[in-house]
């Protein structure tokens, strides 16, 4: 019970990130319809954008603005009433990166599908064969 | 002004990049010129920082004026230098030499096509001058979907597919190497490198960093076209517009294997690295054999092209393994390799462009006869080949002797078959070649017409690059004693 | 010994690669001939000019780049490099002689080609005689093999394809497989590739260890031809004659049989040697070459194969005599790269002409050519005396020293291997001579006893090298000194 509260209740968000990962590997390389895997990349990349985030938490903390209300601070501040917003940052940088490589995809399949009237890997293959 | 200098490297391409885009809709000639000034720019500012870091040492360079570890800071030591001054180089010579060819392909596009020629530049500089984990991840990034673009404008009808599967890989390595950072990110809670190193040593026997070190060790190796995760690199690099293919061959994998050297060197320190020795053992036998699978894939392709990709998967193998081997000279080695191997695949890829423009298609029967008719690009070719065959006195031969020696000094006689093997494979890869250039008669069916009479080289423009890479490759070669010595050795200073 | 800094070595090896763009850009063949000429002129001049001063013990130096720490890329002149530049040299000046010849007389295509590369193939063999250090040495070992490549393959046909597929497997497979590891182990070892008269691998291995070492330098410089790595040599014989008499008679095999020399005597030294009786096993492998070449040169019924399997005999006296390791043996097997060039040169020179102004390439048909070409086949008798052994040709000479060299090394068994490889040179040199003057034609045509001899351009250089053989065995002097100074 011990090692059932440990290491995965207390760990959820590690595991939770680990099958996302998963999920999306499993769609990039097993689906056959090239949206399905790219799809499965996006997942892939927001399993590890999640992880990135949830390492910024902690317990009881609040989001890390500081209230002014046109006083200026004259105290120090805690950094364990804040949540982390390093992690935030560097993953809104992932996204757009993430986002972008999504839209060179989306323009890659359009391409494809222009080329060879399909989105399925196997008749792409084949039609490649073919030619 | 000058203190901006590594800032300037990045940010010139940058805006170049930016303004030849907009330029593109104004006025279409100005692009090319446009394009050669940002590059020359980025090729001084890259003279200049290698002088200055050879009288004075390592320095760093703070953006935005932020110290770090709070802000991003550039850091520039002997390798990095000499990394940055191949990079631009490269570049920018090939952009000379294809300039003609990608108006020619891109006149519609060319805009959109310089443009991502300087943002992958952009790109590969920022990853070598950085010294911030997560900023080299963004670089990083930025290098490669510009990479996958310029792959998929080829001509071909392949080329957006295999430009589709490198997105694949590419990206599960990146994701790779960005979860590995997040990892060190939570255990020291830093992300500039010296940082981390400093933070790093304590924490060595947790199983944490050490799954940060294989995270972006594998992701890396993806990248850098590694054994047994090479299969994107063939395909993408066959179908890649010439002038794309002969820019992001030399480059892409070769800074990935200096990303390598530094995260082994400057962020994990070789004690931590080198401590399980099967390991290493385990790595450098993987490297033995990505060599001499690469050079036997090499010998079974008929597109003279797909040869060199493969024979791509070799080099990547030698400095890897040169890198895995665990002494200084092998780690020079390895280093001078990348240099090396940059300009020697610049200088076969710009060949086989050129000879792509007259023939069409590429395979190797295609060449016969070809000596008669294009005597100086197939100089060229023969230049780059015997450099990668490795006979003194051009470059490839002494980055090889470092290798051998360091694998003597290691007791790794397996490399050092492996070494000689492939070294043999490839002489066979290139006098089959060479022999069908210099016998036989110009081949017409490959290019639909008949040859007319006398040489009928490409441009001057194509040429007198390729024939100045290919003195460059001599005298590389005659000064790698210099370079190794006076360079690479005291950026290597208490390392090993 | 003193050192002496010069810039004539680096001369010596630059003047026929600066004669490569005049030649390409030469507007008539004359032009070109007469540049060429002027180049092994030019080269023969500055080889001769520092003779004076490798006699009276002084090395010339020049260092050109410190590739390597611990091994620059450096010319050295001593005696021993000074004897085979020398001999190529001076023969090269009377080939491209004979080669304006044989190409016009054949109207061969792509002359300017041919001379350029022939060029670039003298500066390499001047490199490797002026080696400093086995780096050098190697840098211009593969350069020659590079360079050789176009000549080997001039005719561009299937057969030159075949053969210099062959070529290059032989001789680029041994040089990067054999030859660079070992060179490699070498500088592990010592952290140096110097070429010192004591040796520099003393007391820095085993025993095995080094007789490895060593049996990879052996067969890794095949252009020595020493068995099994031998097949190259007779494939060779596709190029054209002036091809196989300056290279592999003289040039390309001589390096071989120099790098392998230098090797022993000034890598791992004699003392080495003897401790380890690496000598002995080596002069047994060039023993298995002697004998075996010689037999299978009895089988051959082309003149130019015959040759070549002669050659492959010869060049392993030369290793033979110096793994002796006894002062007359060593000095008979250096001197052996004279006479030996000047006597095989002859006979190839003979060949060619004969194939010039008869088509004729196979012994059994020139039986009676002594008939129309005496003064060809009076100087191949002259070759073949030397080759065999026999005064008043200079072969006897270095035979008579290799002789003496087995008696001084107290080993019998190198006696009678040197005795029946005569007996079996003449077995497969006179008979030839005896046809060609004693017999009749054999087609039965009306032999009308024309002399038709080969062009002047090509008869004059048989004459010269054929009076220079028997010149060698009067005046020897120049050579003995040199070999004798080699070991100081």
């Amino acid at each position: 019970m011990e090692f059932f509260l440990t290491h995965l209740v207390a760990k959820y968000n590690f595991w939770l990130y680990i099958i996302l990962m998963m999920i999306g590997l499993y769609a990039m390389i097993a689906k056959n319809n090239l949206i399905k895997k790219l799809v499965g990349m996006n997942i892939f990349q927001t399993a590890i954008i999640l992880f990135y985030v949830s390492i910024g938490s902690k317990k009881g903390a609040t989001i890390p603005i500081i209230e002014h209300s046109g006083k200026t601070v004259g105290h120090a501040l805690d950094p364990a009433h804040y949540v982390n917003p390093l992690p935030h940052v560097l993953m809104l940088t992932a996204i757009v990166v993430s986002v972008s490589t999504f839209g060179v995809a989306l323009a890659l399949a359009v391409k494809i599908y222009q080329r060879y009237k399909t989105l399925e890997e196997d008749e792409i293959l084949t039609r490649i064969r073919e030619s | 002004m000058s203190e901006n200098y590594p800032a300037l490297l990045v940010i010139v391409p940058l805006l170049s990049a930016f303004a030849i885009y907009a330029c593109s809709w104004l006025h279409k000639k100005s692009c090319l010129p446009l394009a050669i000034t940002g590059l020359s720019i980025s090729f001084l500012i890259s003279i200049g920082l290698l002088i200055k870091v050879l009288h004075r040492g390592p320095f760093s360079y703070h953006l935005g004026g932020w110290t770090p570890p709070w802000g991003i800071a550039y850091e520039l030591d002997q390798i990095n230098a000499l990394v940055l001054l191949a990079v631009t180089t490269v570049a920018l010579v090939n952009l000379i030499a294809t300039g003609k060819e990608i108006e020619r392909l891109f006149a519609d596009r060319k805009g959109a096509f310089y443009a991502l020629y300087l943002l992958f530049v952009v790109g590969l500089l920022g990853i070598v001058v950085t010294g911030d984990l997560f900023n080299l991840y963004v670089l990083l990034e930025i290098a490669s979907i510009t990479g996958y673009s310029l792959i998929a404008m080829g001509e071909s009808a392949r080329a957006p597919i295999s430009s589709l599967n490198y997105v694949f890989m590419g990206t599960i390595g990146a994701c790779f190497y960005l979860l590995g950072v997040g990892y060190m990110y939570i255990m020291t809670g830093s992300l500039n490198m010296a940082d981390v190193r400093g933070l790093l040593p304590p924490l060595y026997h947790s199983s944490a960093i050490l799954a940060a070190f294989i995270f972006c060790l594998v992701g890396v190796m993806i990248k850098m076209g590694f054994f047994p995760l090479h299969f994107w690199l063939p395909n993408a690099y066959t179908y890649a517009p010439s002038p794309a293919a002969s820019l992001i061959a030399p480059l892409m994998t070769k800074v990935m294997a200096y990303v390598m050297i530094r995260l082994m060197v400057s962020v994990f320190s070789p004690s931590f690295v080198f401590s399980s020795i099967s390991a290493s053992r385990g790595i450098v036998w993987l490297a033995c054999l990505a060599i001499i699978i690469g050079a036997v894939m090499a010998l079974s392709q008929r597109d003279i092209r797909r040869m060199l990709t493969y024979i791509i998967v070799s080099e990547i193998g030698y400095i890897v393994g040169g890198a895995w081997l665990g002494n200084a000279t092998a780690m020079s080695g390895a280093i001078l390799h990348i240099l090396n191997d940059a300009l020697m695949t610049l200088c076969v890829f710009l060949a086989v462009g050129a000879v792509s423009r007259k023939l069409g298609r590429l395979y190797i029967e295609d060449l016969a006869g070809l000596f008669k008719k294009m005597p100086f690009t197939m100089a060229g070719f023969v230049a780059g080949g015997i450099s990668i065959i490795g006979v003194p006195p051009t470059c490839g031969f002494f980055s090889k002797w470092y290798l051998i020696l360091g694998a003597i000094e290691a007791n790794n006689y397996g490399f050092v078959a492996a070494l000689i093997i492939s070294s043999l494979i490839n002489v066979a890869l290139f006098f089959r070649i060479i022999e069908t250039a210099f016998m036989g008669n110009p081949h017409t069916a490959a290019i639909g017409h008949e040859w007319t009479s006398g040489i009928q080289e490409v441009s001057l423009t194509t040429l007198v690059p390729l024939l100045v890479v290919t003195t460059g490759l001599v005298i590389l070669g005659i000064f790698s004693g210099v370079v190794v010595t006076q360079v690479i050795r005291p950026g290597l200073t208490g390392v090993f | 010994m003193a050192s002496q800094y010069s810039l004539l070595p680096l001369f010596a090896v630059l003047t026929s690669l600066c004669a490569v763009p005049f030649i390409i850009f030469a507007r008539s063949p004359n032009t070109r001939e007469a540049v060429s000429f002027l180049a092994a002129g030019l080269k023969f001049a500055i080889v001769l000019s520092m003779l004076p001063a490798v006699l009276e013990g002084q090395k010339l130096v020049f260092t050109i780049v410190e590739v390597i720490p611990g091994a620059p890329l450096q010319l050295r002149v001593d005696a021993f490099g000074m004897l085979f530049a020398l001999v190529s040299s001076s023969l090269w000046i009377l080939t491209t002689a004979y080669s304006i010849g044989y190409m016009r007389g054949l109207s061969e295509h792509a002359q300017t080609r041919y001379f350029c590369f022939f060029a670039l193939a003298l500066s390499a063999t001047i490199g490797v005689a002026f080696s400093a250090n086995l780096l050098t040495l190697y840098l211009f070992y593969e350069m020659l093999s590079l360079a050789t490549y176009p000549l080997v393959t001039h005719h561009q046909d299937e057969d030159a394809r075949i053969s210099g597929r062959k070529y290059l497997t032989y001789i680029l497979g041994t040089s990067i497989g054999l030859v660079l590891p070992a060179m490699v182990y070498v500088y592990h070892l010592t952290g140096n590739l110097e070429f010192s008269v004591f040796g520099v691998l003393a007391h820095k291995a085993s025993g095995p260890v080094l007789a490895a070492v060593l049996f990879c330098f052996i067969f890794g410089f095949a252009k020595a031809a020493i068995m099994p790595f031998h097949a190259w040599l007779p494939a060779a014989m596709v190029a054209p004659t002036p091809v196989s008499a300056l290279l592999h008679a003289v040039a390309v095999v001589k390096v071989g049989v120099f790098s392998i020399a230098r090797i022993l005597l000034f890598t791992f030294g004699i003392r080495l040697l003897e401790s380890f009786h690496l000598g002995t096993l080596v002069a047994y492998t060039a023993s298995f070459t002697i004998i075996v070449a010689s037999l299978i040169a009895l089988s051959q019924d082309e003149l130019k194969r015959r040759l070549a399997f002669s050659t492959i005999s010869q060049l392993s006296y030369i290793v033979l005599g110096v793994s002796l390791l006894t002062p007359k043996g060593i000095c008979g097997g250096l001197i052996h790269i004279a006479m030996h060039a000047f006597g095989k040169i002859t006979l190839f020179f003979c060949a060619g002409a004969i194939f010039v102004a008869t088509g004729k390439k196979y012994i059994s048909e020139m039986a009676g050519i002594g008939r129309t070409m005496p003064v060809t086949m009076l100087c191949f008798f002259f070759g073949a005396l030397s080759v065999i052994g026999l005064p008043p040709c200079g072969g006897f000479i270095s035979k008579w020293y290799l002789a003496l060299g087995t008696l001084q090394s107290q080993q019998m068994v190198f006696l009678i291997v040197l005795l029946s490889s005569s007996l079996l040179n003449a077995m497969y040199f006179l008979p030839i001579v005896y046809h060609a003057f004693f017999m009749g034609t054999v087609s039965g045509e009306a032999s009308e006893n024309l002399i038709r001899e080969a062009p002047t351009w090509c008869l004059v250089p048989i004459v010269a090298t054929a009076l220079g053989s028997i010149l060698l065995f009067f005046f020897p002097g120049i050579f003995l000194r040199l070999a004798a100074l080699a070991l100081q």
